[in-house]
């Protein structure tokens, strides 16, 4: 599924946290949002999620604008955010049953989907622990098993390796890019680190509420002279708006 | 969006409340704590065991201890309705209220539902007080006004719920919460009738008496009264209803995910 942001804005009082974005995520595709702190790659999430509301511009998820059709458009939607969103003191199942229900799933249709998240992320003797018992990397695969549970076209997550160790951040990266190649999955994938985006990743370099570039990862580098993603970075951050 | 998605929904977040309910039981043993506390200590202590107290529009009459179990039943549900606000307040601070929050269906439409699914619980909450009020033979309630009070259980639940969504929305911090006991449940539940009837303050004090009679835990705590003695008094009914309407309308409409920083 498509996802097409035109002209977004968006101001905290006096303060413009993104200014006239404009960009489209291609369908089944890994993308790259890169920005340092602070650049609004958060507001945008903010914006995608409705937990803020739209001030100026237009987003359309697949054929639904988000400001008119909300519940078909956030039907298709998978969200992980930065902080966790699960409930600590509930089990994994509780959690994963609840996010279910709020999909509007049917018993049946929710167990099926548990079962099959549960073996993708290898939680299954994990069903009835405490979320709050859990390690950081197994927090995050219930976060991502939770936001996959209802098959959505186009997934969001917001600095989701945030507390991970390496070898983990490495898996869940590569577990993605796996998902968008087998099952078509669109991905929005926000983090202020750049090793987390591959060469070949679609990239938007968001800097200081601006959408400054967009494109393959290599291409933007070839195209500027950069000899990597870290270095074009820091050269538009020198550059003048 | 179909209908049986709205159900199921609705399911998942009364199921949820119940799981919180189950692992927080203690909470429901002290909640039961503090009412019965004013009906064995305060009521007795004060020595006002003639039985003069009657009913607006009513000619039947009651021990102090037999008046102050309608107010006492709507105390269980005011401090109830507060520990809920208290939990959304936390479901903000650990994350877990944005999974409700992005849900396809409409936000009027979740909020309602947990406003019900609290409310399920605090009527619970008031019916194991008034269960032990009619065990230890403080009151007399058959089944048919059991039938009469639960629904105002229920619409006294909803009322109050919407005030502590209303103030959930307002509370930035957990740790304020505190403040809101002083500034809101003192104040709701004395200057009301659950303690001591209304026409008191009539004549005395006509700004308290104003107070009093425009504050909807009055109206609720009458209606509930009302109902246990299966007598009528449509105007405390009429007040109760349309003041949680309202509040449940200010609440829905008035809970915007931007102000109270879900983000």
């Amino acid at each position: 599924m498509e996802l097409l942001a035109n002209e977004v804005s968006f101001r905290y009082g006096t303060r413009e946290a993104l200014k006239n974005i404009s960009f489209r995520l291609k369908s089944g595709q890994f993308h790259g949002l890169l920005g340092p702190n602070g650049s609004g790659k958060t507001t945008l999430f903010g914006l995608i999620t409705r937990l803020l509301a739209m001030q100026r511009g237009q987003i359309r998820l697949g054929q639904h604008l988000l400001n008119r059709h909300a519940p078909e458009a956030m039907n298709s939607l998978g969200v992980v955010f930065q902080q966790s969103a699960l409930d600590p003191d509930l089990t994994v199942l509780q959690n994963l049953e609840y996010h279910g229900a709020l999909q509007g799933m049917g018993k049946q249709a929710r167990h099926q989907a548990i079962d099959r998240e549960m073996s993708r992320f290898s939680l299954n003797g994990r069903a009835g622990a405490r979320v709050r018992t859990l390690s950081g990397g197994h927090q995050r695969q219930v976060e991502l098993a939770r936001a996959l549970l209802h098959s959505p076209s186009l997934l969001i997550l917001d600095e989701p390796t945030t507390g991970l160790d390496l070898d983990t951040r490495h898996g869940l990266i590569c577990h993605i890019h796996q998902l968008c190649r087998d099952e078509g999955l669109t991905v929005l994938w926000a983090t202020h680190l750049v090793d987390e985006v591959w060469p070949t990743d679609n990239v938007l370099l968001l800097h200081e509420g601006r959408l400054k570039m967009q494109g393959i990862a290599e291409t933007l580098c070839h195209q500027t002279d950069s000899a990597d993603l870290r270095e074009l970075i820091q050269t538009l951050g020198k550059a003048q708006p | 969006m179909k209908v049986r998605f709205f159900w199921h929904a609705y399911l998942g977040i009364q199921s949820r409340e119940w799981q919180r309910f189950w692992q927080q039981r203690n909470r429901f043993a002290t909640a039961l704590i503090r009412p019965l506390l004013w009906l064995f200590i305060f009521a007795v202590g004060l020595g006002l065991s003639d039985n003069g107290y009657n009913l607006k529009g009513s000619s039947q009459t009651t021990s102090y201890q037999g008046y102050l179990v309608p107010g006492l039943c709507a105390m269980a549900i005011l401090f109830n309705s507060m520990q809920s606000a208290l939990s959304i307040v936390y479901d903000r601070e650990v994350g877990s209220m944005r999974v409700l929050l992005v849900s396809p269906l409409p936000r009027w439409f979740l909020l309602s539902s947990k406003l019900l699914a609290m409310g399920t619980l605090s009527v619970i909450q008031a019916s194991a007080f008034l269960a032990i009020a009619w065990m230890t033979g403080v009151v007399d309630i058959g089944l048919i006004p059991l039938l009469f009070v639960l629904p105002v259980f229920l619409m006294a639940a909803l009322m109050l719920g919407s005030l502590g969504l209303l103030i959930a929305t307002w509370i930035k911090q957990l740790e304020n919460f505190a403040g809101v006991m002083n500034f809101v449940i003192f104040p709701v539940f004395f200057l009301s009738s659950a303690l001591y009837p209304a026409e008191n303050f009539q004549g005395r004090n006509s700004l308290l008496y104003g107070l009093v009679m425009a504050n909807p835990f009055t109206h609720v705590t009458e209606a509930i009264r009302h109902a246990l003695t299966l007598s009528w008094h449509p105007q405390s009914l009429a007040f109760a209803i349309a003041s949680t309407a309202l509040l449940a309308l200010f609440a829905v409409r008035g809970f915007s995910p931007q102000r109270t920083n879900v983000l």
